[in-house]
């Protein structure tokens, strides 16, 4: 596997990373923050996944909109007993922002960090923003992985204690160009990534192609590859991300069977409704996960149940990922 | 070529009413050949112009000229001898041409006509785009002569990211993914393999981010 540079072989020692090298099937859960100063939400959300999932990735203002930060909720989750996964995006910090954060996160015990480049700013609230970019994800992985491994700065200058992080990086399968996917995972890979998330997954037999060819490249001995999976909430969420939503594949088959699933009830009864459909949502997630942990190279699952957190337990349950394994 | 466009009028307007005389200097080189500030703008918006002031009851008197190139000492020389019979110039040049006029002629106010937007190149018939960002170290030997700095919406140097669809940037559905290009281009002449490089991190200082630039050429100076 990845050089390691920790005594007992670990890089950061953290769950996430024992559970992987240890071989179980991992499962991580994710959480968004607030779009306020508002922390109860935080415990609130976070009950449903403690001891649930392995750890809970942060995200890091995601689609650009203003949210309490990844760093801060990481620490908020320590203090919950929950270990968090920070994500870090290149879109709203330059490299002196992120190095200084980045060693601020380990002096307070983050372990596992995820290195994006970002959705770009227009997505959000704030497109009229300064955009920054003074990097991408591979250049973000490259400067952690030598301030973990090297013990240096992007400057060069030497740090008397370098953080050590577990690395992520994202993965869209089913992005374009196609071809030149497996291959912008081997950057990645390459660059320093110990551990890759994948974008939401519904097309198997896609994503199956596209872990073959990472295997192929040779890469499954370097990197863990959790699949990225997620509820459906409405027929119309299943419509809207097979039509609206770049970079998403939803298969016919799944949109239907979320419309199937409320024939019979009336529309009037939408707390009916509503459970019919969560009842099937989770049931394509769950076959979904059953699915994904067949093919080979997949180490485990990233669930992303946003907004809808009561659902993982749910979900963990019926898809036989509980307990998880104490490492 | 620098690519420019008019301000609406009504905010032009707001601008020159302060003045009773006002000199109308377009220029003749980019904002020529983008139909933003040559001769024939300048005669155009001069003519709205008395129009729109007489309509608001203060007319301003226009007069109009235009020079070869508003970027340089030499040419702005020209119309020396009609500044003391203004009040204000506004100018249809870029804002280098804007600025130029400034600095020559200090004792009269030059305003801008124009929004300065970018370096680019006409696509087609009334379409500009953008294509350089001038970040002073040039990619294009490694990228199939696309410019992702300008061109990528995110200026990723190891693109696409996930975002990219359909060969379409997630920012536009009229913007093209710069990294499909490259990609469709490094592929076309055989040199995937250079996209598979890790590009480290750029260096941003010869970038507007370093500071205001200059160049000398010690060859060159008297």
């Amino acid at each position: 596997m990845t050089e390691t540079n920790g005594s007992n072989g670990m890089i950061s020692g953290s769950n996430l990373e024992k559970v992987l090298r240890a071989g179980h099937f991992a499962a991580t859960g994710e959480l968004g923050p607030p779009t306020s100063a508002n922390r109860e939400v935080i415990e609130e959300k976070a009950q449903y996944l403690k001891g649930i999932v392995d750890s809970v990735n942060i995200t890091d203002n995601q689609t650009a909109v203003v949210r309490m930060s990844s760093i801060s909720v990481a620490v908020m989750l320590m203090e919950l007993g929950i270990e968090p996964n920070i994500q870090m995006t290149a879109r709203d910090r330059n490299r002196i922002a992120i190095q200084s954060d980045l060693l601020g996160a380990a002096a307070l015990g983050v372990k596992n960090l995820l290195c994006l480049t970002g959705d770009h700013q227009t997505f959000g609230n704030h497109p009229m923003a300064k955009n920054v970019f003074d990097m991408d994800s591979i250049g973000m992985l490259m400067m952690v992985r030598d301030m973990c491994e090297k013990g240096v700065v992007q400057s060069g200058d030497e740090m008397d204690v370098p953080p050590h992080f577990f690395l992520g990086a994202a993965a869209n399968p089913f992005a374009d160009p196609f071809d030149f996917r497996p291959y912008r995972l081997a950057k990645k890979v390459k660059a320093g990534a110990n551990f890759i998330q994948t974008q939401i997954i519904f097309n198997v037999p896609k994503f199956a192609e596209y872990m073959k060819r990472v295997g192929d490249l040779g890469l499954l001995d370097d990197v863990y590859v959790l699949a990225g999976v997620s509820p459906i909430k409405t027929s119309g969420a299943a419509r809207y991300m097979a039509t609206k939503v770049p970079g998403m594949d939803v298969p016919d088959e799944y949109v239907q069977r979320m419309v199937d699933a409320i024939k019979g009830i009336p529309k009037e009864e939408r707390k009916a409704r509503r459970a019919a459909w969560q009842e099937e949502g989770i049931n394509i997630c769950v076959e979904v996960i059953q699915q994904v942990r067949e093919i080979p190279g997949v180490s485990g699952v990233h669930i992303m149940a946003i907004e809808w957190e009561e659902a993982v337990p749910t979900i963990a349950e019926k898809a036989g990922l509980l307990p998880r394994p104490v490492v | 070529m620098i690519v420019a466009e008019q301000k609406p009028l009504e905010e032009i307007k707001q601008m020159v009413s302060h003045f009773d005389k006002v000199l109308v200097l377009g220029c003749g080189t980019c904002v020529t050949v983008c139909l933003a500030g040559g001769e024939k703008e300048v005669g155009v918006l001069a003519s709205s112009l008395r129009m729109a002031t007489k309509l608001d009851g203060k007319e301003v008197e226009f007069l109009e000229a235009t020079v070869q190139r508003q970027c340089e000492y030499e040419y702005n020389e020209a119309v020396e001898d009609l500044l003391p019979q203004v009040d204000a110039v506004l100018s249809l040049a870029c804002g280098i041409g804007v600025q130029t006029m400034n600095e020559q002629f200090p004792e009269t106010l030059t305003l801008p006509g124009l929004n300065t937007s970018f370096l680019g190149m006409p696509t087609e018939q009334g379409v500009w785009e953008e294509r350089c960002q001038a970040c002073g170290n040039c990619v294009l030997g490694t990228t199939g002569g696309i410019c992702p700095i300008a061109r990528c919406a995110k200026s990723l140097l190891n693109g696409p990211c996930g975002g990219s669809q359909n060969g379409v940037c997630e920012v536009d559905p009229d913007t093209p993914c710069a990294w499909q290009l490259i990609f469709d281009r490094m592929s076309a002449l055989g040199k995937l393999d250079l996209m598979m490089e890790l590009e480290p991190m750029k260096d941003w200082k010869t970038s507007r981010d370093g500071g205001a630039r200059k160049i000398v050429r010690e060859d060159l100076r008297l």
